[in-house]
């Protein structure tokens, strides 16, 4: 029986590298876990200090560009598990076509959260010497557009890394690299993007629903 | 304050005396273990050391029972400083009823003091012996902390937040006071000392010297300054609750629930009136934050307290204590 | 034996030996070291970048010592004072204590010790070093661009309003090298988990394996905590916002729950590693296996579990609430007991066994004083009414510096006089490393336990400044640090020496158990020539009559 070539030497064989990929993958995802849990505790607490001024800040946040955003980015990881299945079953052009649509739902989100940030810039919300905040407690409200800004970008980044990891991974795709003797790199890709989906399936409503129903 | 070359520090306080005696039990203990396991291991050592290549060491790997004995004895022993160190220190956040109250602004680099009967001290304070202090402290600007070693107390001095500390002075003397928690620059330097003097000479002191005016009349005439009394006193423009007999009291706020009008609910509505309102009255207090300094705002709570209401607040223990007061002190209350 | 040019001078040769290749003298020149895979290289890498921080912050601890000759604060400035002190603290806890044991002996030893070829992921294990050398480099820049004036601790708001030295600069630098711990902590656990040669269950692991995965599980859970904390702190000082400020409606308190929930498990990450090489270091040279096997590997998994609960014993006087405080001083106290187990189960492995006081065990012995001293004064820190008095002075200096260097480093350096023979292949001088850990110990005890005077008598710590009462003891520290340092240095010299001069070493100079002793000093760059099979227990030390006498000592 052939070696994979993409069996590194300090492996015994190709279950062997896979699992430890996996399992590596799920530590790091472990870590971001831990990461993004001090901003949400952080967060919580001052949600908890001031309910009224975070919710009625919330309520400057565009909800329905939000719920786009939500929708893209679960339609993103629903390309992204096609990814894979294709690269399982070995099938190139459907593996490039869903990394690409893929790439492309996740520049979306980023092109409308951009234009969030630029609303926002304009309205006078982004926290620091030129915050205006219209409405009572403008120090917390401050609070909240901090959470708020330190949080989606701290998400974003980590979007922009996977559509990187995502524009990496072609350059093997298209060679027919992967199939289902070998398609980790890409299965690895796509428990990272669907953590960052997740992420955001938590900053959502936390962040854009709040005011809701309570005015 | 000591001279030479001092191995343990002096006595001054009702706690410290307890606090020697609960550190000499740690040390014994401590002592007794570091010993016997020196003394083991070089006793071990010399015993059992190799004395030629055809040593056969005697093939011991494991004795339940030990483990059990060497868990279980140190467990206990470890249980009983917490609980002494733990009754020692809620009684030392406990301060009894009626203390004497003393206010204390911490800023870069030097304590200022002010007494309710109206002396000021910068890095020095002054107290009478064999009668419970009670500290009301805040910071200007970052975290300090207020250190008496012979007292055996310290506590971290917050902005924005009081913190409060008691002893009862068992010496007459003058003692280190230091800033235990660095600030910058000048932390070290941002010290002084505690004269503990007895009680007649402690009202001699506080007669000499005074400005001739009490913090309470202090914050009376700020108050007046600000305006405060068109809305919270009295008469056609009263649109605020009276203040009345207000400190210590229960309020009930708008939109449920129920706070202490201690210090810190006072200073929180004077900075951040929409935080807690009251029930049954608007929203329309504007805030004094930037406006008025820590001490000013410690003049004018001495003033709401000379109103009426109760003399000195539950402790942690008692029926009515205990309740942190939820937008200042978010960890719990002090 | 110097050879006239460097060509025809290869490692390995001496005369009538058959030259034979191994890690070191596999290919030569710098880029095959910086763009090596080899655990064992990369081992070595960190070995030379922590030695140089080592060095760094122990030079700072020398002008710290030196000002504290005298009660005014006039060797320097209290603003310089102040940034010595911090940059003491960060550099040698993020830039030597963090890394020391896993980055240098983890990496060299794990794929060993367990019949692997390699760590798991030998780049990332690489990227790791370019990444630590990347966040050295950005604190490098913060000292010698003025430094930072905060305290290791950061404490807010000073460290997010009102500090005017290079906080930003210096916690990027600490945020990128906690990545670096991360990755170190990713690789070992997968490397456990996954490459185990057959045969080597769990329970046949060695315990520095045990000792390094409980803290890779603490690397990989709390750091990415301080990685957020110190984020915030920095988005504090550029746009203002208040999330630390009362002024501005934050919470300062908040930071120090955040920077604790790491910082106090980073000491656990700092002395169980040196706990993993206490377990190697007694059985050896008791020639026996350690007592109690199940209950250190276990405590070493209890310690990193309870040490993410106790964060708040650092905050007892911080206005956090009295049920709070109680409830961490009772959780402290328990973290306490699985220490206490190790130690007397180390204590335990010495009856009975066949002795030798090689330099290693020295070290290994010192570490049970020292560490014992260190970890019995943390339970004066977790009595609530204690830590009020001596919380912030000298007293909890002398506690983590009796941990840190009484035990951490006194680990390391029994690490180091382990497996020097095993990474170059040659002996040092037995003499001189007896006497410099003996210089060591005495050097310590001289520099620290006056501290635990000076903070019963009240003094308190980062003080540039202080009372005349307090000289004494402070003279005699800096005279303990002069002989410490001196502890430090004497190693530094013959090691070097050793590479050259020293007498070359078998595969098993110290007749150990342990797969790394099967192969040859210095190893084969693959480590082994076929995967070993494991039949029999950890430290199987009975089953075996030592054959011929040890290498003569001295030299």
């Amino acid at each position: 029986m052939s070696v994979s070539p993409a069996l590194q030497h300090h492996f015994d064989d190709m279950q062997q590298q896979s699992q430890a990929a996996g399992l590596g993958m799920w530590l790091f995802l472990a870590t971001e876990i831990m990461f993004f849990g001090g901003l949400f505790a952080g967060y919580t607490v001052y949600r908890w200090r001031f309910p009224a001024a975070f919710a009625d800040a919330s309520g400057h946040l565009d909800v329905r560009l939000g719920a786009v955003n939500t929708a893209v980015l679960i339609l993103s990881s629903l390309t992204m598990a096609l990814a894979v299945r294709a690269a399982q079953r070995g099938r190139r052009r459907g593996l490039l076509l869903f990394l690409i649509v893929t790439m492309a739902l996740g520049s979306v989100f980023l092109g409308i959260k951009a234009s969030e940030y630029e609303h926002k810039l304009e309205e006078g919300l982004l926290p620091g010497p030129g915050f205006v905040y219209p409405g009572p407690q403008a120090g917390a409200a401050e609070l909240f557009f901090g959470f708020y800004f330190t949080m989606t970008g701290i998400h974003a980044l980590h979007m922009v890394i996977g559509i990187g990891v995502l524009a990496i991974l072609l350059v093997p795709a298209r060679r027919g690299a992967y199939s289902g003797s070998y398609f980790a790199p890409i299965e690895l890709a796509g428990l990272y993007w669907h953590f960052v989906d997740i992420i955001w399936i938590f900053l959502f409503p936390l962040l854009y629903l709040l005011g809701q129903g309570v005015h | 304050m000591g001279e030479g070359f001092p191995l343990l520090p002096e006595s001054a306080s009702t706690f410290a005396a307890e606090l020697n005696l609960l550190f000499g039990y740690l040390t014994a203990v401590s002592l007794l273990f570091a010993g016997l396991i020196f003394t083991l291991v070089v006793a071990f050592a010399i015993r059992f050391r190799r004395r030629s290549e055809g040593d056969r060491p005697q093939p011991r790997e494991g004795d339940l029972r030990l483990e059990a004995l060497w868990t279980l004895i140190p467990l206990a022993i470890a249980l009983s400083f917490f609980g002494w160190g733990a009754d020692l220190f809620f009684r030392m956040k406990s301060p009894p009823a009626d203390p004497l109250e003393i206010y204390v602004v911490g800023k870069q680099w030097m304590w200022k003091v002010q007494h309710q009967e109206g002396p000021r001290e910068i890095n020095e304070l002054h107290v009478p012996l064999g009668q419970p202090v009670k500290l009301t402290m805040t910071s200007e600007d970052v975290i300090h902390s207020f250190y008496v070693p012979a007292f055996r107390v310290k506590q971290d001095v917050l902005p924005g937040r009081y913190t409060t500390l008691w002893f009862e002075a068992t010496r007459t003397g003058e003692f280190h006071l230091f800033c235990a928690e660095y600030c910058g620059t000048e932390h070290s330097l941002m010290g002084g000392r505690v004269v503990v003097m007895s009680p007649v000479d402690y009202q001699i002191w506080l007669g000499g010297g005074r400005s001739g005016e009490s913090l309470a009349e202090a914050g009376a005439r700020l108050y007046d300054r600000l305006g405060c009394n068109s809305c919270h006193d009295a008469g056609p423009t009263a649109r605020g609750p009276l203040l009345e007999g207000l400190y210590g009291s229960e309020v009930a706020l708008a939109g449920g629930g129920t706070a202490i009008a201690d210090e810190a609910y006072l200073r929180e509505s004077i900075v951040e009136p929409g935080a807690r309102v009251t029930a049954g009255y608007d929203e329309i207090m504007p805030t004094y934050a930037g406006q008025i300094s820590e001490e000013g705002l410690l003049q004018i709570i001495a003033h709401i307290r000379s109103l009426g209401g109760a003399l000195s607040l539950p402790g942690p223990g008692e029926p009515g204590g205990a309740q942190p007061s939820l937008r200042s002190e978010p960890g719990g209350g002090q | 034996m110097s050879g006239a040019g460097g060509g025809d001078r290869q490692r390995g040769r001496y005369e009538g030996e058959v030259a034979r290749e191994h890690y070191l003298n596999a290919a030569y020149g710098i880029r095959t070291w910086l763009l090596t895979t080899d655990h064992k290289r990369i081992a070595l890498l960190y070995l030379i970048s922590i030695t140089l921080f080592f060095f760094l912050g122990g030079l700072f601890a020398v002008l710290i010592r030196l000002e504290l000759l005298t009660p005014p604060g006039d060797l320097v400035q209290s603003e310089t004072y102040n940034r010595l002190f911090t940059m003491h603290g960060l550099i040698m806890i993020f830039f030597f204590l963090v890394p020391s044991i896993p980055a240098v002996f983890g990496n060299f030893l794990l794929p060993l010790m367990i019949g692997a070829r390699d760590l798991a992921f030998p780049r990332l294990n690489l990227a790791s070093w370019y990444v630590f050398t990347v966040g050295g480099l950005f604190t490098l820049g913060a000292v010698v661009g003025g430094g930072v004036d905060t305290g290791w601790t950061f404490y807010t708001p000073y460290s997010s309003t009102y500090a005017n030295s290079a906080v930003i600069l210096t916690a990027l630098g600490v945020f990128i090298t906690g990545f670096s711990s991360i990755m170190t902590g990713i690789n070992f656990i997968v490397t456990v988990h996954k490459m185990r040669a057959p045969g080597l269950t769990w329970f046949r692991l060695p315990l520095f394996v045990w000792a390094q995965y409980a803290t890779s599980l603490i690397i990989v859970l709390g750091t990415p905590v301080l990685a957020i904390s110190i984020t915030l702190v920095a988005v504090e000082r550029l746009f203002r916002i208040g999330i630390f400020d009362p002024a501005l409606g934050g919470d300062p308190i908040l930071f120090q729950h955040l920077f604790w929930f790491y910082s106090h498990p980073a000491v656990y990450i700092m002395v169980l590693p040196a706990m993993g090489v206490m377990s190697e270091v007694i059985a050896c040279f008791a020639r026996k296996r350690v007592f109690g096997y199940a209950f250190v590997a276990a405590s070493s998994l209890a310690i990193a579990v309870l040490g993410f609960l106790v964060w708040g014993h650092h905050m007892f006087v911080s206005g956090q609430s009295l049920y709070a405080g109680m409830i961490f001083s009772v959780l402290s106290m328990l973290v306490a007991i699985p220490s206490a187990v190790k130690v007397f189960n180390w204590t335990a492995t010495l009856y009975g066994g066949s002795i030798s006081l090689a330099t290693p065990m020295l070290y290994a012995l010192g570490f049970i004083g020292l560490f014992t001293m260190g970890g019995l004064t943390g339970l004066f820190l977790a009595t609530l009414a204690v830590d009020v008095h001596v919380h912030d002075t000298y007293f909890v200096v002398a506690h983590f510096h009796y941990i840190m260097v009484g035990g951490a480093v006194m680990g390391y350096l029994a690490a180091m006089h382990f497996w020097w023979p095993k990474m170059t292949g040659r002996l040092y001088p037995e003499l001189w490393g007896k006497v410099s850990a003996v210089i060591l110990f005495v050097g310590f005890n001289l520099t620290f336990f006056p501290q635990f005077v000076l903070g019963y008598l009240g003094m308190p710590r980062r003080y540039h400044f202080y009372p005349p009462e307090f000289q004494v003891l402070n003279v005699l520290s800096t005279a303990g640090a002069s002989i410490l340092g001196l502890g430090y240095l004497i190693p530094m010299v013959y090691l070097i020496w050793s590479l050259r001069y020293g007498q070359r070493a078998g595969p098993d100079p110290w007749r150990a158990k342990g797969l790394e002793w099967t192969v040859p000093s210095p190893p084969p760059v693959h480590n082994f020539e076929a995967t070993p099979r494991v039949t029999e227990e950890a430290y199987d030390y009975a089953a075996v009559l030592p054959p011929a006498p040890l290498p003569e000592e001295g030299r």
